[in-house]
């Protein structure tokens, strides 16, 4: 942007009322628009092709009945929506998906905020767990996922070293509560240092002359971090918070690898209720029905975090 | 000023070029091109079948090139369905016997009786009644079943050994080789050696259409031969899955969930699978044999699992692609493919003639295994609709697998949770 108004200065003695229609025309605020939208034209087409196309044509196959084999497809109007209404399955499966999602929201935001809190101090060897904590974060997620599977078996890992402190673990993936543990544990392990990160640049723009004055004024550190950092790094817990909750909602390889949706239906959230549906049980216009229902929440969910914000995140206005 | 234009023109232009670049070339006329999914990527499939590929291109000039597409076993139907959807599908696939019904009813595959009949040489009517009909609809047969294969159990005879116990080969020869026993001597193998007694294989807890390779012993079925009626909470499954809980809770025959143990690495002493596993067994470390299920209280029985090859019907070159499954399949081609898949045909069903193709086996174990099998078994459960029934058992027997779990209740659970299917 600043390179574009720089520019635009420059340009402007070469742009004054020239001799010929075309030429006044054809202004320089005019170009600068045009080589804008060009500059943004790779990315627009992009969304438009691979983002809006596809959410466009989602509501128009949930209004269908859709058998790839047979190779029909018929309009059957709100059908499938009634279906879902009715489906007995849903409300286990939404259950699911909010146990999953607050469970993943409340550890990983806190476990994120702690370990920030803990690696901001000036003490030899942060960086070391700072590298250790963020690692997972860039390993291939299903490979992550496969080998804590193999780990929570019940003649796995976990187990393994349980026993040797005398402790006869549960088999993790087979009890529906430790089922739904694991999942959630497994997915915080691998992205807590994303967030950690966040939280690390946040609380390092806190001004230390404020811990100071708190000090000065006989605050204790539970106040200090209560009263100075959480109102000071809240945009960033507003940011982590809605990239959390979003994530939390598209979860697919963790629960496909771990457990396909077992035992039960206790881990049948909703992305992978709509991929049996959709690509096991060959029901694509109800997998579709059930994408708008997972779009709506998500975008209720996001548009709520948003307003919140003006009640507790201090930089807002 | 005209160079920033003319950047931005050039990387929008660009991108759009990519974006436009993978365009598929049409092959109504001209060359053809075939293209077949399986869910083998064994090397000496792959040989083989490019082989007979190699063959049919030099007589027929125009098919330019016939690929073979191996697709991961556990997502191959969700796959293909996939490439169906999106507008790709393969020439020829392969289909599960799981999914026939499915694929045979909803009019997706290419009736191939006239172009089977019409085939020179082909001797269609060899094809054995019962390897087919799962693959046929209005008398028409819209899949070849190009591998009919029973299943058998093999034997860490060194395991067994090491247990002390008798071989299941002398329990056979002494008339005693019943589930009970079969029962005891993996809970003996579990206990003396700490390897895992009894694996049926590809079951995990989760494949359960695999546990009919044991409750068949107990006259048990998933649902009615016209799959109208639910088959899990008739006595005869509940005796049979009473035996399964306590052999795996109380005596640790099976092992528990949660548990793997791969029988081709050592880790088992006995496993229920298809004989085609057999080339697992090529580098072995340990001794092995290959038996007949055991008898159950019905006494003795086989089951089979079954692969077709189908045209689809939605492929650019159909016509085509039947023609090339004619000559894929032909008495010929099918005595060489006979190595790996058991065949449907009659005249190759001899221990003769599977002898050659399967050094590993023994006359005998072929004679006992494949062909008494393969005319007395039993096909897996199939059923339309299958994937969605699939899951719901699956998730209702997950309660089965603990130890106090209350059996006819858990069954008569299966069967309320798939009866609305069943009626469907």
């Amino acid at each position: 942007m600043a390179l574009l108004t720089g520019d635009r200065k420059a340009g402007r003695p070469s742009s004054r009322p020239a001799p010929g229609g075309t030429r006044r025309w054809w202004t320089t605020r005019r170009r600068d628009h045009l080589a804008g939208y060009l500059f943004i034209a790779p990315q627009l087409a992009g969304s438009v092709l691979f983002v809006l196309v596809p959410l466009g044509l989602v509501v128009w196959y949930s209004l269908h009945e859709w058998n790839v084999l047979a190779d029909t497809f018929e309009f059957t109007g709100a059908d499938n929506y009634r279906a879902m209404v009715d489906d007995p399955n849903l409300p286990g499966v939404l259950r699911a998906t909010a146990l999953f999602s607050v469970g993943l929201v409340a550890l990983n935001l806190s476990l994120a905020l702690f370990l920030a809190v803990l690696l901001n101090q000036r003490l030899r060897g942060t960086a070391f767990f700072r590298v250790l904590f963020f690692s997972p974060v860039v390993v291939s997620l299903v490979a992550w996922t496969i080998v804590w599977g193999f780990l929570l078996q019940d003649n796995g890992g976990i187990n393994g070293l349980l026993d040797t402190i005398g402790v006869d673990g549960p088999n993790w993936l087979r009890g529906d509560l430790t089922a739904m543990l694991s999942v959630i544990v497994v997915q915080v392990v691998k992205n807590v240092g994303l967030n950690m990160v966040l939280f690390l640049a946040a609380l390092q723009g806190v001004p230390g002359e404020l811990y100071e004055a708190a000090r000065v004024e006989g605050a204790s550190r539970w106040t200090q971090f209560r009263r100075i950092t959480v109102p000071l790094i809240s945009p960033t817990i507003l940011l982590t918070s809605i990239i959390t909750v979003v994530g939390s909602l598209q979860v697919f390889a963790q629960i496909a690898v771990l457990t396909q949706g077992g035992p039960g239906s206790s881990t049948t959230v909703l992305v992978y209720y709509l991929y049996q549906q959709a690509f096991q049980f060959h029901h694509f216009g109800y997998g579709a029905t059930i994408s708008v229902l997972l779009f709506l929440i998500v975008l209720a969910l996001t548009v709520v975090q948003w307003q919140m914000r003006k009640r507790w995140v201090f930089h807002e206005q | 000023m005209r160079a920033r234009i003319a950047a931005a023109a050039a990387v929008a232009a660009m991108l759009g070029l990519t974006a436009c670049g993978s365009d598929g070339g049409g092959a109504d006329d001209g060359p053809i091109t075939l293209r077949m999914t399986t869910w083998s990527a064994n090397e000496a499939h792959v040989k083989l079948f490019n082989e007979i590929a190699d063959e049919y291109k030099k007589t027929h000039p125009n098919v330019t090139a016939i690929t073979f597409d191996a697709i991961p076993f556990e997502s191959y139907t969700t796959t293909l369905t996939t490439q169906i959807a999106g507008g790709n599908p393969p020439d020829l696939a392969w289909v599960l016997e799981n999914a026939a019904p499915d694929f045979v009813s909803s009019g997706a595959l290419l009736p191939l009786d006239d172009t089977l009949k019409g085939a020179e040489g082909y001797a269609f009517d060899e094809l054995a009644p019962a390897a087919t009909k799962l693959w046929q609809a209005d008398g028409m047969l819209y899949g070849y079943p190009f591998s009919t294969s029973p299943f058998g159990i093999f034997v860490n005879t060194d395991l067994v050994k090491a247990a002390g116990q008798k071989a299941p080969a002398e329990l056979i020869a002494a008339n005693e080789w019943t589930w009970e026993n079969a029962a005891k001597l993996a809970a003996a193998v579990n206990a003396k050696t700490g390897k895992a007694g009894l694996v049926v294989r590809d079951f995990d807890y989760k494949g359960w259409d695999n546990l009919s390779t044991v409750w068949t012993g107990w006259g048990a079925e998933a649902w009615s031969a016209d799959g109208k009626t639910c088959g899990f909470d008739k006595p005869e499954m509940v005796e049979a899955m009473t035996f399964l809980h306590k052999a795996t809770f109380t005596d640790k025959a099976f092992p528990g969930p949660g548990t793997t143990a791969d029988f081709f690495a050592g880790e088992a002493g006995m496993t229920i699978t298809q004989i085609s596993r057999a080339s697992l067994l090529k580098d072995g470390t340990f001794g092995w044999d290959l038996v007949t299920l055991p008898d159950g209280p019905k006494g003795s029985y086989a089951v089979i699992g079954q692969g077709g090859l189908g045209v689809l019907k939605k492929g650019r070159n159909a016509e085509a692609a039947a023609d090339f499954l004619a000559f894929f399949t032909n008495p010929a081609n099918s005595a060489k493919l006979a190595q790996f898949f058991p065949p449907p045909r009659t005249s190759l069903l001899t221990t003769d003639t599977l002898a050659k193709t399967n050094p590993l086996l023994k006359p005998e174990q072929l004679e006992a295994v494949v062909i008494d099998g393969i005319s007395s078994g039993v096909v897996k459960p199939s059923h339309t609709g299958q994937a969605e029934l699939s899951q719901a058992v699956r998730s209702a027997l997950d309660p089965l697998w603990k130890p106090d779990a209350d059996v006819p209740a858990v069954l008569g659970g299966v069967c309320t949770a798939i009866n609305p299917l069943l009626a469907k």
